[in-house]
């Protein structure tokens, strides 16, 4: 396989609060491949967006990425990590290099200026040009991801659209600049269920066309396995099993995946039975379980190690895990 | 859009008319008529009106007919321009009020752009450095600036001028200019007496401005657009500039018709203080005085005014939010 375009390792984002200091993002790793979709799952607050912002360098205050790297491998030119880059050449990442798209297309553009003021501003930092040539890049942008008559809607306001459609003009914005990873945050969380498959349909098909490297952070398992390659499950801040999306669906190893997959939904079901639900809630982050963060709520929890220590990251390169079941005996 | 424009104008005029009820009210209130209480007046003073002239005054005023007659007599004689006649300065009370008028808007609009000047940029400080040293010390500035009365300071600044820079700070002209006719002398005058009054004027309302701009703003900073722009890879200062700053602003806009009468009306009593020739002092001597034409015809300018600050509001915050632009179409 070839070299990742980004590789992220051992990652640590933290939170200074009341309660002391958060860990929300706390080791994770990863890489992401060109032409290939990363599916990052995991409930909500177990670190998924706060890594994807952690990425572009955007976490705010009073956050800040304290440890890891996060090595771009650019077309031209060697790695960098991310974390290492001055603020100016890291403005020069984000739209050209690593690109956004948001949960709530609402909420994620300014109802002040048109979709096409906020298209092009990227296009004219990044790319330089002219008004005049941003304005033809956006209306191509607007007609590539599907909004109809792109020429009249450039000019209209993001409260104008419909949600559906202003999820496709953020993707369009998120391309604006031919990003060569695009980072998905629950892209269609916010949509009802027919536009969410139009959604996904539309990036799978940029990616396919462009080669993007994709990560797609959801918490829906359904999403994963339609449009992933590889995935990386999240609990509490870290990845506890990454692994080629067929291995994780047929062969879940990690407790906490197995239980994930238990609790989808399907038509083969008994019917008026329970759908199969994890036992608690995530712990909130400040007071993190010992040991393995998910013991608490763990079927297979085999004895006090799991109480007190921590799983270390064991197996393959493409497939690691953190769990005693599997490994890590110290 | 044309419609909801004319639908304001017309709201307006209505405004307007119940505000001249209100002000022809003002007038009606003391005991007697006008025509008794301006010959006593006269007579007070040493003079006489004789009965010839006295009747000619009462038919003139419409004195004796229906209240109605006498409200129509009155708001054509306005409209016309004719604000009637001010019993203490017996003179006609659109002479009276005359510069005055222009010199309080000129004032106004002095401390609204100091105000914003000051405010905007020091709000838009304290929300983005929140917490900083600097930021606490402008809460501080802020909050000494709400307490402090407007005349108090003006005092202070008055005795310290006089005291250590023998400077006389009062008025809005030197000596020689103040009755002189306009030149370009005495529009340099004003220029150079214009700032302190304005400055002290908009103490407070700064004050508050940068406590409203500066929660506007830490509100508008959480909103996922700001990550957005991030994102997109633009300097810190543009993303905020462009795009919070000027959802905070929005605010404003519809505050410049609240604005407007606050500081006409705030002005009084540092006008006396710092022996300002605008409306304000005016209007306390002729409401003291029962001097009712004058008195009327100020409440009612004051109200126009308030009524067209509205509009323009109106007008500026549809330029601002395109969202309310569109509802209406």
């Amino acid at each position: 396989m070839a070299e990742p375009i980004l590789s992220v390792r051992d990652l640590h984002t933290e939170f200074v609060a009341n309660e002391g200091i958060i860990r929300a993002v706390d080791g994770v790793s990863f890489d992401v491949f060109q032409g290939r979709t990363l599916g990052v799952v995991g409930e909500s607050g177990c670190g998924k967006s706060v890594t994807a912002r952690s990425i572009l360098g955007i976490v705010e205050r009073p956050g800040r990425v304290t440890g890891g790297q996060i090595i771009l491998r650019p077309a031209d030119g060697p790695p960098v990590d991310l974390l290492k880059l001055p603020a100016k050449a890291m403005r020069d990442i984000r739209g050209p290099e690593i690109a956004l798209v948001f949960q709530e297309p609402m909420a994620s553009f300014s109802q002040y200026y048109t979709i096409g003021n906020q298209i092009m501003e990227g296009i004219r930092l990044h790319l330089g040009l002219s008004r005049r040539a941003a304005r033809d890049r956006a209306i191509e942008l607007l007609d590539m991801v599907g909004v109809p008559q792109p020429s009249r809607r450039v000019d209209e306001y993001p409260f104008q659209l419909s949600g559906g459609l202003r999820q496709r003009v953020m993707i369009a914005m998120a391309l604006s600049c031919d990003p060569r990873v695009l980072i998905a945050d629950e892209p269609t969380t916010a949509l009802d269920v027919t536009t969410q498959a139009q959604i996904l349909d539309l990036l799978r098909d940029l990616q396919q066309k462009q080669g993007l490297a994709l990560i797609l952070i959801t918490h829906d398992m359904g999403v994963i396995a339609e449009m992933a390659h590889d995935v990386a499950v999240m609990y509490l801040g870290r990845a506890v099993e990454t692994g080629p999306v067929g291995e994780i669906f047929s062969a879940p190893r990690h407790p906490y995946t197995r239980a994930l997959l238990r609790s989808i939904p399907t038509v083969l079901a008994k019917p008026r039975t329970r759908l199969p639900t994890i036992e608690g809630s995530i712990p909130h982050p400040s007071n993190r379980p010992t040991g393995c963060a998910y013991h608490p709520r763990c079927l297979e929890i085999i004895d006090e190690r799991c109480r007190a220590q921590e799983p270390p990251e064991t197996g393959a390169a493409t497939t690691r895990i953190r769990c005693f079941l599997h490994g890590g005996a110290a | 859009m044309i419609t909801f424009i004319v639908r304001r104008l017309l709201l307006g005029l209505f405004t307007v008319w119940l505000i001249s009820m209100l002000a022809f009210a003002i007038i009606q209130l003391p005991p007697g008529d006008f025509v008794d209480s301006y010959i006593a007046n006269l007579a007070a003073g040493g003079a006489s009106v004789s009965a010839d002239e006295a009747n000619a005054m009462r038919k003139l005023y419409g004195m004796g007919q229906p209240i109605y007659v006498q409200y129509g007599k009155w708001i054509v004689r306005v409209v016309a321009g004719d604000l009637g006649e001010s019993m203490e300065w017996r003179r006609p009370v659109a002479e009276v009020i005359g510069d005055r008028i222009w010199l309080t808007l000129l004032l106004s609009f002095a401390a609204l752009l100091v105000t914003w000047g000051l405010a905007l940029p020091i709000g838009i400080f304290s929300a983005v450095r929140q917490y900083s040293v600097a930021d606490y010390i402008f809460t501080l500035i802020g909050f000494i600036g709400i307490a402090v009365p407007n005349f108090l300071l003006a005092l202070i600044i008055l005795y310290a001028a006089f005291r250590y820079l023998g400077l006389s700070v009062g008025g809005l002209f030197s000596a020689e200019y103040a009755l002189a006719p306009w030149t370009w002398d005495k529009v340099k005058d004003l220029s150079w007496h214009l700032p302190l009054p304005a400055m002290i004027l908009a103490l407070s309302g700064t004050a508050q401005l940068i406590r409203i701009m500066r929660a506007n703003l830490l509100d508008e900073l959480r909103k996922p657009y700001v990550v957005t722009a991030r994102a997109k890879g633009l300097s810190e200062m543009r993303t905020i500039l462009k795009y919070p700053v000027r959802a905070a602003l929005n605010p404003f806009a519809s505050n410049i018709a609240y604005l407007f009468p606050y500081l006409v009306s705030g002005s009084i009593i540092i006008s006396i203080v710092l022996g300002l020739p605008t409306v304000g002092p005016l209007l306390v001597r002729a409401l003291i005085a029962q001097d009712v034409y004058l008195g009327g015809a100020i409440v009612l300018l004051l109200g126009v005014l308030t009524v067209i600050g509205t509009f323009i509001s109106d007008l500026v915050l549809m330029w601002v939010d395109p969202r309310l632009r569109h509802q209406m179409d």
